[in-house]
This record gives C-alpha cells, structure tokens and sequence, in this order.
C-alpha cells in the first residue's frame, strides 16, 4: 500500500513540475520582455526597470525558473502587480469559497446519484429509472454555465426564493449555506444523473456475481446484500469518476462564481485576466491545477483502500 | 480490408432504429441547416441597432425579443449558430489529426518516445481546461482565434490517448506483425490497420467532444474574452443578457436554448453511434 | 429408520425460454436421510443446478416449479413463504459452490464475512469471531484468527474452499449441499478436500448433497449415489451397488467411460455417442433412447419409470 501511495505521489508531483515550468515559460514564449508582458498596457520604462530588479526578470530563464521554485517551496508565489500583495496570500484567502462550493456540488451529487443508482438498478426500467436514464445524458453534457443562468433567473430572481448574490453573512451558517444552495445545484445537477448511471450499470453488473449468490445462499437479508454487499463494490468506479470530475468542477465553479457573484478562485482569476494581473492570474491556475491533481490522487489512493485488489498493481477487473 | 460503405449504411440503420439516437439526428441536422442558411432565415440584420424597441420581450417583430441595444435576439441566435459551428469544424478537426499522429507515433514509435508524450499529455490533462484557457487569453488577450487555438491544445491529449491504446493494442497482433515480416512500411500499417480500427471509436468522440467544444467557446464569450462585440455568439449573447437581466430575461432565455439544443442533440447522437459501433467493433476483432 | 431430512418427490422444473418451455427437471425423486451422503452424478445439462437452486429456492426469475414437492423436516420447502425460506437458508440448509475464485465476497475480510452470516445469532462480536476461527480450526486452516483479517484474494482456491466449507457448517446445518466443490482443484487438493470433508460430516452428523461428475469420489465419500440423466433419475442405490452392478445404460457407459478406470494406455478415450435431447420438446418414451445400445420397441413409446428397492432404476431392458 505504501509503495502504491509512493510511486502515485512521485508521479503527481513530476506533472505538477512540468505544470509550472508550462506556464513559466508561457510569459517566455511571449513577444517582447516579460515585464512589458506582466505589465501589459501600464508599460512604462521605470515600471519595467523596477519589476526587472524586484522580480529578477532580466536574468536567464533556467535561472528564474529555479528561483521560482525555489520561492514556490517557500510558499511564495509573486507579488501583485498592482497591490505588492503576496499572491499567495490573495489567493488562500478566496481558495475556501471555491473549495467550499465544489465539496457541496459533489457532495451533493452523491447524496442523491447513489441511492437513485441503486433503486433504478433494483427498479430496472421503472419510469424514475427511464427518467435518470434522459436527465443524466442531458444535463450532464449542457454548459454549467448555462444551467447556472437558468437557475438564476428563474428561482433567484423571478421566485425569490434563492439570494442572486454573495456568499451570505460570515458567521450566519444558515445564510451561507442559503446562498451556497443554488451554486452548488448548478455545478452538481449534471452529475447526479451521470452517478446514478455509473451506480446503476455496476450494480446490475455486481447483483449478477457468484458471491451474490452466495450471500443469498446463506439467507442473508435482501437489503443487506444489497447495500453492504453489492454496493460497497459498485460505488468504485464512481470514487474514480469523482476525483477527475473535480477538474471539470473547478471550470464550472469558476462560472458558478461569476454567475452568482460569489468569491473565489474563479472570479478572484476572472478579474486578474481582464486586469492583465498576470501572477495573480499564474498563481490562481497553480493553485487550482495542484488541487486538482492531488484530488485525482487522493482518488486513486482511496479507490484502492476500498477495493484491495488494486493495491499490489493488480487490476479490479 | 473492411468495407466501409457497408458499415455507414449500417449504422444509419442502426440510428434509426434508436429513438433518442433520431431525435439528436434530427436536431443536429436542424442546427446545421439554420446556421447555414442564417442570411436566410434571420428576420433583421444581427447588428442592427434600434434603441428605442431594447429590452423587449417576444414580439410579432421580434420573436425572441430584443436585446439592450435594440438587435433583434433571434437574428442573432442564428448567426451565433455560425460561430459555434466554425470552433467546433476547426478545433475537433485539427485537435483530431494532430492527436491522430501524436497518438500513432505514441503507439508505434520507439519507448521513449513514447514516454515523453504520455507525460506531456498527462501534464496536459492536469490544467482545469477553462484556468488554463484563462490563462493565456491574460497574455495574449482575448479574440476568437485565440479560444479556437486553446481548444485545440487542450483536446489533443484526449484524443491522443485512444489512438495511443488502440495503436499499442493493435502493434502485437499477428496481422502486423506478418505485414511487417513481409516488409510493409510503417506508414502503410497504420494507414491500412490502424486507421480503419481508430475510425469508428475517434468519429464518436468527436460526436460527444461537439457539446463541450461549443460549451467552452461560449463560456469564455459569456465572460467577455471570446468573440469581440458585436459578432454575436451566443456566449456573448448571454453576456449581454446577463448585465441586463433584471430588464428582460428574453437574451438569457434565448441564448441558452441553442447551448441546450446543440448538446443534446450531438450527445444523444453520439451515444447512439457508440452503442452501434461499440459491439461492431468487437465482432470486427473476433473475425479477424 | 427415521424419517428422511430431504424427501424430494415427483419434482418438475421448467424454463420459460425463447424457444419454448425447456423441461430441466422431470418427476425427479430421491430422499436423504439423517446423515447420509447422497452423491449426484450426470453429464452437463442433466439438471444438477436446477436441483440445487430449486432446493434453496434461489431458481431464476424465468423458472416455474411444474409439480412435486421438497419436503425437509415435514415442511415442504416449495410452499413456504420467502422469510420462512430465507430463515432456513445458511442454518439448517447450507450450501458450498463450485467456484471457489468467485464465490467469496472480494472486498470483505473472511472475518466479516463469517461473522456477518452469524447476524441471526445473540451472541457479541467476539463470540461470532471465536465461532468463525474454531470452524477454520477444523477444516485445516492454519494461523486462523490471522485469515480472518485476510481478504479472499489472499487465499489459494484450495484454502478458499475450505473457508466455504467452515461458513457452510458454521451454524451446523441438517443438510450441507455441495455443487461440485472440488471440480476447480487439482487432484491432490481434491484429496485433501474430500478427506476433510469426510472427517467433518462424521463429527457434525449432517447430511450431505454431494454433486460431482467426479466418479472416483463420489465412490469414496458417499454412501448413496443419484444418477441423472436428461433432467431425470435414471438409476439411484447405494454407491457400491450401483457402480459394481449398474442397471441402467446410462450408468455403464458412464463407468466404462470414466478416465480412471482406463486400464491400457490409448489415445482415444471413449465417449458416449450421441448428444443430449433437446429439452424444449422432449421425445416420448425414454429420454436415453437415441444413445442406447440395447433399446427395445418398448422404449421409443413409453417412459420407463423408476423401479427397484433400494438399488432402483429406470429402464425397460432388464441387464443382469
């Protein structure tokens, strides 16, 4: 288990070097100087001398490159253009809200998709299984932006029953979680009915199996051969699922963000690129991008804590 | 060599047969059909100003309404037709061949080589497809070409990848390796073998690939860094409509209902053609 | 001699297939008595499975019970109701499958997994962990309380079975059934497994079912012997009766064809010629007759019916 755990985490950690040197080299691969880059319009020649000297920026490549990841160690991440502020700084601060609002998208989503998934897999073509069977092709492919929108204009701002705006009173829980309802339906309406599809094509899949069998033989009751031993096996592939979702959740919670006027990472990066803010913009999608790979790897790492026939290399099926 | 006309005659067949497989058919040629003949169709000019008739609801004149600046919506819903379609030919097509060689060269190639484009994909693969879209529209700024351009970059690994397996899946099976016995050049193989079997599976992920393409060009319209003003596209269309929701809610309405129609269509459609080449596909590799 | 655990009488189960009506199972008849081991014998396709499921009740949906009854222990099995039936299943019925790489739940411990099946019992955890390793105490699992916390995987087929066997007899049960337990092991596991088994139906006194086309062991281990052919009994007794002195066609073609009894080394192995009948539209008369050697007239018109004592058969032509 500890080698699995090792040799996935060595992997996550040479993409996310790359990752880095990616969009380092991106400011290189720019015309003209990087400061002009960084700085965009606002170029002046003393502006350009002055973020030369703070940020090293006329030295050679390979250098700042390491001095970049050598400050990255430290947590370091640039200065904003505008405000001096560590970027890292700017960025934790919004990183929660969007954390925040993913969780409640796929927690969301599973709350829902899993037990759907089963009954429609007990319920085989019932009119609630036919019915998931539509949803889950339709909304899972529509833009979340869309759905977002919709959302938005028919339950925020023509029924009233959503706030349209913010993140709710901070302290107030029950406020936030009233202006976190509609975002996160946005973002995890598609996947309740692509998870209760996954859930329910293992499951016909499982229910079919010898130790199924078994199981009854024994007399073991239905529920319990339904939940605690076909289930804990169907679910798997959906652990999987989950944790390559959060990358396209991360784009639709950035959407999410700007619909709703919500903080966080999205809009805290919206903003940067129409600023030309651009290590705002950098740290933001490094940030994110590490997110998102260490939830791919955490995924990994749990799916095999849960089927241990994955953990010595092997495969599950 | 399979015949190839035979299997397009049947999966026509099979579509047919498939209810929600017809139903994205048909919406798919409908979309095809109104985009193209938009200069036809479209009531009033897309750009037209009339600021004294802005922010009306459906009308006898403007059947989607109007937006803040008077232009008829549904004029421009159709003409934004043209712009979705232009990204998705565009960026599927170049994203495809590139991802086709890249893949072949992956499978067929020697290990490193191998190796090094597996870790450039997965390094690919690890950005958030819209942060890093975002990313560099802030250095080069916003256009369309720009979108097209990133959309591209970032649906190569994908289709990278199942050329990749299927070439690796492929380069041990005996008719190869007696192709290549009999002196046949690598390029020959994979234009004869390779291809024919990559076809199927890459025509259907293009298929379902259409929804999300169009998805992300409107996305990065809807936040301005798309399209410029005042081509409609209808991620722009919705931006606008955004700023003035409160007015009407006609241009969001309008907007989103091509978005939903589009990503229908091409998935149910895509679905449905997998469903039919997929057991084809395993019939085809038993016989031979 | 006291009343027969298992009475199976003029049992009948079909299918309801594509085709038509396939007749698995016709007038089938057999008891077990109170500790006895009953051996099952019959090429694929003679019902053996139907058998089993239709005792346990877990047939498939598509499956009808034409007529007959299964009478354990004065109830009859086929009218009871589904919790009365769940009730009996893994206390006084038990059953070992045949495959033991699939038959065990592949991400539960063992442990969990034989104490889940105690959940009728009162008894606290660590009682129904105790249970669990003294039952794979006795089938021969070494180091048991360190297999409890294995999972499935872990374990060799042999060692797989054995658990299947030390869950089956856990609650122990009036009948264990055995389909074909040993048919995925190697000859020499086969030995071990029978042997144990042997030694545990001694000790517990519960009467065995035992499916196998494996004649050698059916020889050894069982005290009666059932052979079927076609979704029908053709010939049943006591074991040494039956194979030193078979009645039925049937049953000398399968003695003679039985790989074990070769005596001269040869390259062709005999085989019974011919192939089963099609069970959607069963011929009349005797179900063998297209493979017999020695039918008669009589046999293309009417089914023979089971006659005899206690070594009974069912075959017009009397063979002595």
């Amino acid at each position: 288990m500890l080698k699995f755990i090792t040799q996935r985490s060595l992997l996550a950690l040479l993409i996310l070097v790359l990752a880095v040197a990616l969009l380092f080299a991106m400011i290189h691969m720019m015309p003209g100087d990087p400061a002009s880059v960084i700085l965009g319009p606002r170029a002046t020649p003393e502006l350009i001398a002055e973020l030369n000297q703070r940020m090293g920026l006329d030295q050679p490549m390979l250098v700042q490159l390491g001095r970049f990841y050598a400050g990255l160690a430290q947590g370091d991440l640039g200065l904003d253009v505008f405000s001096n502020r560590a970027v890292a700084d700017i960025v934790f601060e919004q990183l929660p809200y969007t954390i925040i609002l993913v969780l409640a998208a796929i927690g969301g989503a599973t709350l829902l998709g899993i037990p759907l998934g089963c009954f429609s897999a007990i319920n085989r073509n019932s009119l609630l299984d036919r019915l998931t069977a539509v949803m889950s092709v339709a909304f899972i492919a529509i833009p979340s932006f869309v759905v977002a929108l919709y959302l938005l204009l028919l339950l925020a701002v023509k029924w009233r029953w959503f706030p349209a705006m913010g993140a709710g009173e901070s302290g107030d829980l029950v406020d936030q979680a009233h202006h976190l309802a509609l975002p996160a339906l946005a973002l995890g309406l598609g996947w309740v009915g692509y998870i209760a599809r996954l859930v329910r094509a293992s499951m016909l899949e499982v229910m079919e199996e010898n130790h199924i069998r078994t199981a009854r033989a024994f007399g073991l009751p239905e529920h319990t051969i339904v939940i605690h031993y076909a289930l804990r096996i169907a679910v798997l592939p959906t652990v999987t699922i989950l944790g390559m979702g959060i990358g396209a959740m991360l784009s639709g919670a950035l959407f999410a963000e700007i619909v709703f006027s919500r903080p966080g990472i999205g809009k805290l990066l919206h903003e940067a690129v129409v600023t030309r803010n651009y290590p705002v913009v950098m740290g933001s999608v490094l940030v994110t991008t590490t997110f998102f790979v260490l939830s791919t790897l955490i995924s990994d790492i749990i799916n095999a804590m849960l089927d241990p026939r994955l953990r010595e290399g092997g495969r599950s099926s | 060599m399979s015949a190839q006309p035979g299997i397009i005659a049947e999966t026509f067949a099979g579509v047919r047969k498939d209810p929600l497989g017809m139903i994205g058919l048909v919406i798919v040629v409908v979309i095809f059909l109104a985009t193209i003949f938009a200069s036809l169709l479209a009531p009033h000019d897309p750009l037209e100003v009339d600021v004294y008739n802005r922010l009306q609801g459906p009308t006898w004149q403007h059947w989607l309404g109007t937006d803040q600046l008077g232009r008829d919506v549904l004029s421009r819903v159709l003409y934004g037709g043209r712009i979705a379609l232009k990204v998705a030919l565009v960026a599927i097509v170049v994203a495809m061949s590139t991802g086709l060689l890249l893949g072949m060269l992956a499978g067929f190639g020697p290990r490193w080589l191998d190796r090094v484009l597996v870790v450039c994909f997965d390094t690919m693969r690890s950005f958030p497809t819209i942060m890093f879209a975002l990313a560099v529209v802030a250095l080069i700024g916003p256009s369309l070409n720009t979108v097209i351009g990133v959309i591209i970059i970032t649906s190569i690994p994908s289709y990278a990848r199942i050329v990749r397996t299927q070439t690796h899946a492929l380069r041990g099976e005996d008719f190869i390796l007696a192709e290549r016995a009999m002196g046949a050049s690598t390029a020959r193989i994979m234009g004869r073998h390779i291809l024919p079997n990559i076809a199927a599976p890459l025509f259907v992920m293009a298929s379902m690939d259409v929804p999300a393409v169009v998805g992300i060009e409107a996305g990065l319209s809807f936040l301005g860094l798309g399209v410029s003003p005042p081509t409609p596209s209808w991620g722009s269309i919705l931006n606008d409509g955004y700023s003035y929701l409160r007015n009407s809610p006609w241009p969001i309405i309008a907007g989103g209902i091509p978005l939903i129609l589009i990503t229908l269509g091409f998935t149910f459609f895509g679905e449905s053609l997998r469903d039919i080449l997929d057991p084809k596909l395993r019939r085809k590799g038993e016989s031979s | 001699m006291a009343e027969p655990v298992l009475d199976i009488r003029d049992l009948s189960v079909s299918y309801d297939t594509d085709r038509g009506r396939l007749r698995a199972l016709r007038n089938v008849s057999f008891p077990i008595d109170p500790g006895q081991i009953v051996g099952i014998v019959g090429e694929s396709g003679c019902g053996k499975s139907t058998l089993i499921s239709a005792i346990i009740r877990l047939l498939a949906p598509n499956a009808r019970v034409e007529n007959g009854s299964i009478l354990f222990k004065e109830n009859d099995l086929l009218q009871l109701d589904d919790d009365a039936m769940r009730a009996l299943r893994g206390v006084d019925i038990s059953m070992v499958f045949q495959d033991p790489m699939t038959s065990l739940n592949p991400v539960m411990t063992i442990g969990r997994q034989m104490t889940n099946i105690q959940y009728r019992d009162d008894l606290s955890a660590a009682d129904k962990q105790a249970r669990a390793i003294r039952l794979l105490d006795r089938v021969g699992i070494p180091d048991p309380e360190e297999h409890l916390k294995r999972y499935p995987h872990h374990l060799s087929g042999g060692m797989r079975q054995r658990v299947a066997i030390a869950m089956a007899l856990m609650t122990k049960p009036a009948l264990l059934i055995a389909d074909e337990p040993t048919t995925a092991l190697d000859a020499t596991l086969e030995l071990q497994i029978i042997g144990r088994l042997q030694q545990l139906q001694r000790d517990f006194g519960c009467a065995v079912l035992f499916i196998s086309h494996h004649l050698g062991v059916i020889v050894e281990l069982c005290d009666e012997v059932v052979v079927m052919y076609a979704g029908e009994v053709v010939e049943s007794g006591p074991v040494r009766d039956v194979f030193l002195r078979p009645k039925h066609p049937y049953t000398r073609k399968l003695l003679e064809c039985d790989p074990a009894r070769i005596e001269e080394a040869t390259r062709n192995l005999p085989v019974i010629a011919g192939g089963l009948p099609d069970l959607v539209s069963v011929p009349d008369g005797c179900v063998f007759r297209s493979r017999c050697d020695v039918a008669i007239d009589t046999c293309a018109r009417d089914r023979p019916a089971l006659e005899g004592r206690s070594h009974r058969s069912a075959c017009h032509v009397d063979v002595p």
